[in-house]
């Protein structure tokens, strides 16, 4: 008991002190990424190639005058960052990331809490991050916040059905919501994407919207609403809404990566998850993991220096009109494909399931694929068209 | 609807939201790995596409002769051409009757940069230059005296493209 207490505090400090740095060196990879997709170098002054600028950033946030406004209600006002920034972090502690490491007391599993309702846990916990939010747009007492704070709070909610939903055909498939029970369904054959392709899209872009990312930042959209709802805030509070907000995208990156890119698992090999547990193995998963996320990561940056803004009702109808019903439709179809292939055939979760639950992917997905290319999808209050 | 918009009908290509957003993905990341166009500015103060150019009107510069004294001879032509008046010249006369400079002095804060000094001066003596960096602590410093104005060592402009002079 006394081990898995310890095991487990240490295992909270190096994960928070991880995401940290992880998500300070994030704020440097997303201007510097963003500075090269627009031909330019970014920030490299402070230390080579700029590694030392988020810290330099870090020490500007805490010397900068922390600014209340006169009308704002105090009480929640300062509340709201908390309660933004602390479900952010939260929900990281349910995600494996290493195979365990074996130590002279035990095996540590690499996960800070392996919750057997692990999955349900980040849904209930990251649906939190939207009251910071909407707490933060009220209380500044500030029309523009108050405006993202509402514009979040629908877009969030909205979301979060279809990301709920694209889920839902993983816990279908993996008959499991522990995520260290989801991955190891994903390293005993093919990983999750392949038989939920379209799954994984949804929950892809229900992710982009999810974070507050482009192309849909809309609670934060500088055109209409300067800041949205952070316009208020200064100093370590802003900061502590923009290491939210980052903390989130690892966080989502982190999850898709668990549930459809087989967490720490290293493709074509089961050297990493079969045999006795070793430090290399836990090594080399944790840089697979890191690998994965990294790549998630990526695509959000390159997303968002990508594509323009949606239009607040495209936001709406992309997440109503056209992610919802295709969720819902494809856990119908996905649920009598496995109940099929695992009842009328017999086979358990394998390669040859797999396969042809991808084959039915691919069948659903041109269509998908034709239909959405025909454009005017998102386009909302399109007038009709007249000859 | 309720006012006669045409709207017309586009092809399939134009209005795909799913093509657009793949080609614009290759774009960026075509552009990530792009040679970047940022000048670093300190350490690097031209590049290849970018130089200052020889016809750059900065602050100014007075040529001396080879006794090291201003080649100005107080003839009073810049003072009165200046359009902003930034030029103080006192005239004075040595045993030999040579008009040389008591005070020349420049406010640089005043100069406009039309380089007209340099234009009308018959003894090729005060110039514009080609310089840019100029910053000092307090707004005294910009008024430059004529010790300071022989002390400069930047090229002087050419005020007109050598190989074009009438600029046709």
């Amino acid at each position: 008991m006394t081990f898995f207490i310890l095991s487990s505090a240490i295992k909270v400090f190096v994960v928070f002190n991880l995401i940290m740095v992880g998500v300070a060196l994030l704020t440097l990879l997303e201007r510097r990424v963003c500075a090269w997709m627009q031909d330019r170098l970014g920030p490299n002054r402070v230390g080579p190639q700029g590694i030392f600028q988020p810290a330099a950033d870090g020490l500007k946030n805490f010397l900068k005058e922390e600014t209340s406004p006169a009308m704002a209600d105090k009480a929640l006002f300062t509340l709201a960052p908390i309660v933004s920034f602390v479900p952010a972090l939260l929900t990281f502690a349910v995600i494996p990331f290493a195979s365990p490491l074996p130590t002279r007391w035990g095996v540590v599993p690499m996960v800070v809490a392996d919750l057997p309702v692990g999955f349900l846990y980040i849904l209930a916990i990251s649906s939190l991050g939207v009251y910071g939010i909407v707490l933060a747009g009220w209380s500044s007492n500030n029309k523009y916040a108050l405006l993202g704070g509402l514009r979040a709070s629908a877009q969030m909610i909205s979301y979060e059905i279809a990301l709920g939903m694209s889920t839902v055909a993983v816990l279908l498939l993996a008959g499991n919501v522990t995520l260290s029970q989801v991955i190891a369904q994903q390293q005993q054959s093919l990983w999750f994407v392949l038989p939920l392709t379209i799954a994984f899209l949804i929950f892809f872009i229900s992710a982009l919207a999810e974070t507050n990312r482009l192309p849909f930042d809309l609670p934060e959209a500088e055109g209409e609403l300067i800041a949205g709802y952070h316009t208020e805030y200064s100093a370590m509070k802003f900061s502590m809404f923009y290491i939210a907000e980052y903390s989130n995208m690892v966080t989502a990156s982190a999850l898709m990566a668990t549930l459809f890119f087989g967490g720490w698992d290293i493709p074509f090999t089961t050297w990493d998850s079969a045999g006795e547990p070793t430090v290399l193995k836990t090594i080399v998963t944790l840089l697979a993991f890191g690998a994965k996320t990294f790549f998630f990561i990526f695509t959000y940056i390159w997303v968002r220096w990508t594509l323009p803004r949606f239009r607040y009702d495209q936001l709406m109808a992309l997440g109503w009109k056209v992610l919802l019903p295709l969720a819902l439709l494809y856990i119908a179809v996905l649920a009598v494909a496995i109940w099929f292939v695992r009842v009328q055939i017999g086979w358990a979760y394998g390669p040859g399931m797999a396969l042809v639950l991808f084959g039915l992917n691919v069948a659903l997905l041109v269509p998908l694929v034709w239909w959405l290319d025909r454009g005017r999808l998102v386009s909302g209050s399109m007038p009709q068209e007249t000859t | 609807m309720p006012i006669g918009v045409k709207v017309l009908k586009r092809p399939t290509q134009q209005t795909s939201y799913l093509r657009a957003t793949l080609k614009g993905m290759a774009l960026t990341f075509s552009h990530l790995l792009r040679p970047k166009v940022t000048m670093q500015y300190p350490e690097e103060k031209s590049s290849k596409d970018w130089t200052l150019s020889s016809r750059w009107r900065g602050t100014h510069r007075m040529l001396t002769d080879e006794q090291g004294r201003a080649k100005c001879v107080a003839c009073g032509l810049c003072p009165q051409i200046c359009p902003a008046n930034c030029i103080k010249l006192v005239p004075g006369e040595d045993e030999e009757g040579n008009r040389y400079p008591l005070i020349y002095e420049i406010d640089e804060f005043r100069c406009v940069f039309c380089g007209y000094c340099q234009e009308v001066c018959p003894e090729e003596a005060i110039h514009v230059g080609v310089h840019y960096e100029n910053s000092e602590y307090t707004r005294d410093r910009f008024v430059y005296d004529l010790e300071r104005l022989s002390a400069q060592t930047h090229p002087v402009s050419t005020l007109w493209d050598p190989s074009d002079p009438k600029g046709e």
